[in-house]
């Protein structure tokens, strides 16, 4: 899949993958894609939680290797 | 409207010091509007200096122990600071982020740290000692930002 910029997010815990996946988002342009890439299992629920509720939609995830990998379509 | 988070934060150990921080950080992001009362102990999170803030496995039974330990071992002198230096490994390992780190992402995200006036007067805190970016108020203070939240927490 395309995507616009890439957070590699592995190694960090809970809320690190979160808080940096909005720092990632904000000096992008609504409907770009970031990719981001986490080995925290409970990135899985919380990545799906932070874009139901900030309007953005996170259009794919795949667990590759043991790493989480998610699409996140800025809103 | 931006939701809001108020969080009172009561605690200084190093345990303890984590909720506060992690939600306010996460409430942030999720655009939150929050803001942090720390209180009693809780003030201790507000200084530049955390090395301070530590952990006990004394009266923490709950505390996982890689070897029981009985409560006459835990008061020996160094066994504090043996703990908080075995929980920041720990920590480190698995990838969680240190207080000052995570206390930086909230104000980097405009997360508003009040002190209680009262609480610092009467532990004698010098004001000096904290952070930047601490206003200070009273419980009257709290109620006009938490009186209108969505999410109002006591840690």
């Amino acid at each position: 899949m395309n995507f616009d910029k890439e957070l590699n997010a592995r190694g960090l815990s809970c809320p690190l993958p979160i808080v940096k996946t909005k720092k990632a988002l904000v000096d992008m342009t609504s409907g770009q894609i970031l990719k981001v890439i986490s080995t925290d299992t409970g990135s899985v629920k919380d990545m799906a939680a932070f874009a139901e509720q900030t309007g953005n939609a996170l259009v794919a995830q795949e667990e590759v290797g043991g790493e989480f990998v998610f699409y996140m379509k800025k809103g | 409207m931006a939701k809001k988070m108020a969080i009172i934060a009561t605690k200084g150990t190093l345990d303890m010091a984590y909720p506060p921080f992690i939600l306010g950080s996460t409430a942030a992001a999720l655009g939150y509007d929050v803001q942090i009362f720390f209180t009693f102990y809780g003030l201790q999170l507000l200084r530049k200096d955390l090395s301070d803030v530590k952990i006990s496995p004394l009266a923490n039974p709950a505390m996982p122990m890689p070897v029981p330990m009985p409560v006459m071992v835990q008061m020996l002198p160094g066994m504090e600071s043996m703990a908080t230096m075995m929980m920041k490994q720990k920590l480190a390992k698995h990838g969680v982020a240190s207080l000052e780190e995570l206390r930086d992402l909230c104000l980097e995200a405009d997360v508003k740290f009040v002190a209680c006036q009262m609480t610092v007067d009467l532990f004698e805190f010098d004001k000096s000692e904290f952070i930047d970016n601490v206003e200070y108020g009273g419980a009257a203070t709290f109620m006009s930002f938490a009186g209108d939240t969505d999410i109002c927490l006591f840690v």
